[in-house]
């Protein structure tokens, strides 16, 4: 492991050019050319399927089995769209790989286009993301003049393809798979009842196919260097769970909070937080010790400092009782920091970004929030620990009370905080400690 | 031929296409629900229908998905296991089925959609203002209702709720409660999928999401009422009907609103007499779901006071009031006196807005005294032409139709039609009789109108003419220029005070029955017949009808009697719901 070389910061962290020359003459397009050279769509697909690349978006599906799901024969249009309205909390990754190297990014988009047989992607970048948003845009333009795009990709007849850029307007929400083909389709980001799924009924009723950044830019590495070489990196499938697709490949980790030296990393799969944190976030800030991590964006819910051994796997996180690996954003939370102050942020957040549509999920976050702003306020009570924890174990797509994750994602958070630091806020309501206000702006929902 | 399990028990739903609410209200198991309706679109957005399934397989084993599902979400098919939350619970009446063979580790059958279901009620209520006791719509309450059935009793929140402020503005007609809503945007899909112009709209995120509409452009389609009746709590509020009555005090009777020949089938809510709402009754034969604001709003005339209330008598310009024990003989002697003396010079003109009895029994009492009697079909009101839904935004029709608000204003021009065609062979209109009427060839004119005193078809110039008659005996709700020139005048009945049947458009006979009694001294239009025809008793629309199907081949489907659905009558084709 020691010598692992970055692969899709490889370029980022030489400080590359972002142009089309630069990116050319370093290998860039590449993958593309052989692909269309050499391969049909159906065996991109299946080296795809074969690297066991899973979805870098939060949910870890394997991309390759999503591609299949497409009807077979469809005269089309089949819709590629790219997912970067990346929201989830202390998420950065997409930003850098489409601010520092966007024909990286772009490769991966038309080779995945090739694949799925998609004739337009759409490109779907949050609205807070301006420079990501240039970048790409720059991009595709000199991809449009380099004959990369458009019609007849490469001299090859019938590979067409275009990639419009759709800023979104700043909801959680859109994030989510159909909320993002709604939000498209110039819709409210309401997600949508599944089946039908997207592979079969998506963007404006035809097929599509959801991918995230990340996803796609492995892609261009996966075409470029083989199945097996990917394969050779990350953790493989635990042969006692037939159900465990491995996690396989480098895994760009954003690592922030309260260390000295919060940002992206490029690591294989299965790393642990402890060396998340201590080798490459250069420690916890100002000398002190963890008190909990969030191992993969905010839904994943609350890690301890016990637990810091876990790797940061599709698998590990779920073994101490997080959601999953998410986005594999580490958030530390030093020792100086109150549960109640860190949970009551976080249930803001999901109160402020659940779309309203499902009641457990619109009606439960709300409560939450009222609940823990409440006892924040030194008017907690005990019996409010378990409603918390009742609320965030029953809101969601696991127990089967809502359409999305959105809610899974909430109450996560809110149950692990409540199981595993218990103690801190029984001692909270008994002291009947008052939190410092605060500030009228922050606290406006 | 498929078999689904619904609490155990065994329903055949063949090849329909049913969701797991449809099948299981096929085994007579309710499942509760706010956001699905069969009219519109899934959206599973309010958790309500949440219930168990899985799959009995061949070895007679059952495996069950470890999660809840939305019912209304959930399409059934060959040996699917439903369990919902009251799984266990019999009708007294009923055998038992036998338990399925449920896996060892899932514990009780229906635990978790009874917890499901009593969790989204109590996220329902945590922000609901539970303002029963000024709300209209307590008492048919879907929340009340479920909240009782399933519900918890107390509300763990402490915390205050949320106020969104009232919106008396979306609409002339509707007011919101913003408060009290659910969330279940039934409103929402049918101003988008059936009225079409989408009107509504949610605005906000999360539980500050409000149902608005969007500036300067309030909800005021012809459809626009029914988003009342689809508001299952008490969020939408018809301004018609606001705190005029608790429904508890309301009596409801099947009925056909009168005033298209559409003809949808209503409730008809009424208490001592006085009709306060017409609501749609769903009628896949008639008009679906939905009706037109033109005609719930309709009604209101029934009320006035302004009705003829007395029967009246006398020469022209000097009429009295008199009892019908007076004016029935009186009248009888008139009629047969003058049409003895020239029988061609009779002339009755039957409303389309009698019922089929009624006009059976005109005609074949005007036939009786003169066989040469003219029966003229009464002026039929045409506004416009058929209205269409839905509209696209900027009011053009769209195909496919889901629901037609019809020129012709009036509720059985198509009966009377077929009852004059067995009459006289041939259907007479109005304006065919006119002249008769000014060149004084009319001794004898019995007119009968019978409805709201603006849709009734009459011209100024046409009642001017028919007041000519040498005899003239009016049937009508109202006074008018006919009323002033008739030598007697009978109070009539409105649609809410007497039985009957009413044929729409397509042929679809319907019953009306009586859920007011008219005012003071008014008397149906069947009853004054039978009372000159020197029958006893009481009108009963069923044995006139039975009658009439014995009479006229057209209406031999009525002879077994009135479905509640009403009955397809002549060669039409059945049109699409």
């Amino acid at each position: 492991m020691a010598e692992f070389e970055p692969v899709l910061l490889r370029r980022i962290l030489k400080k590359a050019s972002p142009a089309l020359d630069a990116y050319r003459s370093d290998g860039g397009y590449r993958a593309l050319q052989k692909a269309v050279a050499e391969m049909t769509p159906e065996q991109v697909v299946e080296v795809v399927k074969a690297s066991g690349l899973r979805g870098r978006g939060g949910a870890g599906f394997p991309t390759g089995l999503k591609w299949t799901f497409l009807p077979k024969g469809h005269p089309g249009p089949i819709y590629m769209c790219i997912n970067a309205d990346e929201s989830e909390p202390c998420t950065f990754n997409n930003r850098i790989l489409m601010e520092e190297d966007p024909h990286q990014v772009l490769e991966g988009i038309i080779l995945s286009s090739y694949a799925v047989k998609a004739t337009v992607a759409y490109l779907y970048i949050r609205y807070e993301y301006g420079p990501a948003t240039r970048a790409m845009q720059k991009a595709i333009d000199e991809a449009y003049n380099a004959g990369l795009l458009g019609q007849n990709i490469l001299g090859k007849p019938g590979f067409n393809l275009d990639v419009f850029i759709h800023r979104g307007a700043g909801a959680y929400i859109c994030g989510e798979e159909t909320g993002l083909i709604e939000s498209l389709e110039g819709k409210r980001a309401w997600p949508r009842i599944k089946p039908p799924f997207p592979a079969v009924e998506g963007a404006f009723r035809k097929p599509t196919i959801v991918n995230n950044i990340e996803t796609v830019a492995c892609v261009t590495h996966i075409v470029d260097r083989g199945a097996e070489w990917f394969k050779s990196i990350g953790v493989p499938a635990d042969p006692k769970n037939p159900r465990d697709p491995g996690s396989y490949g480098p895994k760009l980790y954003c690592i922030s909070g309260h260390v000295n030296k919060p940002g992206v990393v490029e690591l294989p799969l299965g790393v642990t937080v402890r060396e998340l944190i201590d080798k490459h976030g250069g420690g916890v800030w100002k000398g002190r010790s963890v008190k909990a991590v969030i191992p993969g964006g905010l839904s994943m819910g609350f890690m301890t400092a016990e637990e810091l051994d876990t790797p940061l796997d599709f698998a590990g996180p779920g073994r101490v009782g997080c959601l999953g690996l998410g986005t594999a954003a580490v958030t530390v939370i030093d020792d100086q920091t109150s549960m109640v102050d860190v949970l009551y942020n976080v249930c803001r957040f999901f109160e402020h970004e659940s779309c309203g549509q499902c009641t457990p999920c619109r009606e439960g976050t709300g409560w939450m929030l009222k609940i823990v702003a409440r006892i924040r306020r030194g008017l907690g009570r005990r019996e409010d620990l378990d409603i918390l924890e009742e609320v965030g174990d029953r809101i969601g797509i696991m127990p089967g009370t809502t359409i999305c994750g959105l809610a899974d994602g909430a109450g996560w958070p809110v149950k692990t905080a409540i199981r595993k630091f218990r103690a801190e806020f029984e001692s909270y309501i008994r002291s009947g400690a008052k939190a410092v206000p605060l500030p009228l702006a922050a606290v406006g929902h | 031929m498929a078999t689904v399990y619904v609490n155990d028990k065994p329903v055949e739903i063949g090849e329909a296409r049913l969701n797991a609410i449809e099948a299981a209200q096929r085994a007579g198991v309710f499942i509760p629900h706010y956001c699905w309706h069969p009219a519109l679109t899934v959206v599973a957005s309010c958790r309500m229908c949440l219930v168990e399934v899985g799959e009995l397989k061949d070895d007679g084993t059952v495996q069950m998905q470890p999660k809840v599902v939305p019912g209304c979400q959930t399409p059934v098919k060959h040996n699917m296991v439903i369990v919902t939350g009251e799984y266990g619970q019999h009708q007294p009446n009923e055998p038992i089925p036998t338990p399925l063979n449920y896996p060892a580790n899932y514990g009780t059958p229906g635990q978790r959609a009874k917890k499901a279901q009593a969790d989204t009620l109590e996220g329902l209520l945590l922000n609901h203002p539970l303002d029963c006791p000024v709300c209209d719509k307590a008492g048919e309450c879907k929340l009340q209702d479920f909240s009782y059935q399933y519900g918890r009793s107390t509300s763990r929140m402490i915390d205050e709720k949320n106020t969104p402020p009232n919106k008396p503005y979306i609409s002339s007609k509707i007011t919101l409660f913003t408060d009290r809503c659910i969330m279940c945007t039934r409103c929402v899909r049918f101003t988008r999928e059936y009225s079409g112009q989408g009107e509504l709209t949610v605005l906000q995120r999360g539980e500050h999401a409000e149902i608005d509409i969007f500036p300067g452009e309030p909800l005021e389609n012809k459809l626009s009422l029914n988003v009342v009746d689809l508001c299952p709590v008490g969020a939408l509020g018809s301004k018609d009907f606001l705190y005029k009555q608790r429904v508890w005090y309301l009596k409801s009777t099947d009925s056909v609103c009168p005033d298209c020949s559409t003809g949808c089938s209503i409730h008809l809510d009424t208490n001592k007499d006085i009709v306060y709402r017409l609501r749609p009754r769903e009628n896949p034969r008639a008009q679906g779901w939905f009706m037109c604001d033109e005609g719930r709003l309709g009604y209101r005339y029934l009320n006035s006071k302004e009705r003829l209330m007395r029967p009246l008598a006398g020469p022209r310009g000097q009429l009295g009031p008199k009892t019908w024990r007076e004016i029935i003989p009186a009248l009888r002697r008139d009629l047969a006196d003058r049409a003895g003396r020239s029988p061609d010079q009779v002339v009755a003109i039957l409303s389309p807005w009698l019922t089929c009895e009624e006009a059976f029994l005109l005609a074949r009492y005007i036939k009786g005294l003169a066989p040469t009697a003219t029966l003229a079909l009464g002026p039929v009101p045409i506004r416009g032409e058929d209205d269409t839904y839905p509209k696209d935004r900027r009011g053009r029709p769209m195909q496919p139709v889901r629901f037609t608000i019809r020129a012709e204003k009036c509720p059985n021009r198509r009966g009377v039609e077929e009852v004059l065609r067995h009459f006289q062979g041939e259907v007479i209109p109005f304006d065919r009789v006119r002249d008769r009427f000014t060149a004084g060839q009319v001794n004898v004119a019995w007119v009968t109108i019978g409805a709201s005193p603006d849709r009734t078809g009459w011209d100024e110039e046409s009642a001017r003419a028919v007041a000519q008659a040498g005899l003239l005996i009016v049937q009508d709700l109202f006074a008018g220029v006919l009323t002033q020139a008739a030598q007697y005048v009978l109070p009539s009945c409105g649609f809410s005070e007497k039985e009957g049947t009413f044929v729409n458009h397509a042929g679809l006979a319907q019953g009306i029955r009586r859920a007011t009694n008219p005012p003071q001294e008014a008397r149906a239009e069947g009853q004054v017949y039978l009372d000159l025809m020197g029958v006893t008793g009481l009108f009963q629309a069923a044995s006139v009808r039975r009658e009439l199907a014995a009479t006229i081949p057209f209406f031999a489907p009525l002879a077994a009697g009135m479905d509640p659905l009403g009955i397809r009558l002549g060669q039409v084709p059945e049109p699409v719901a």
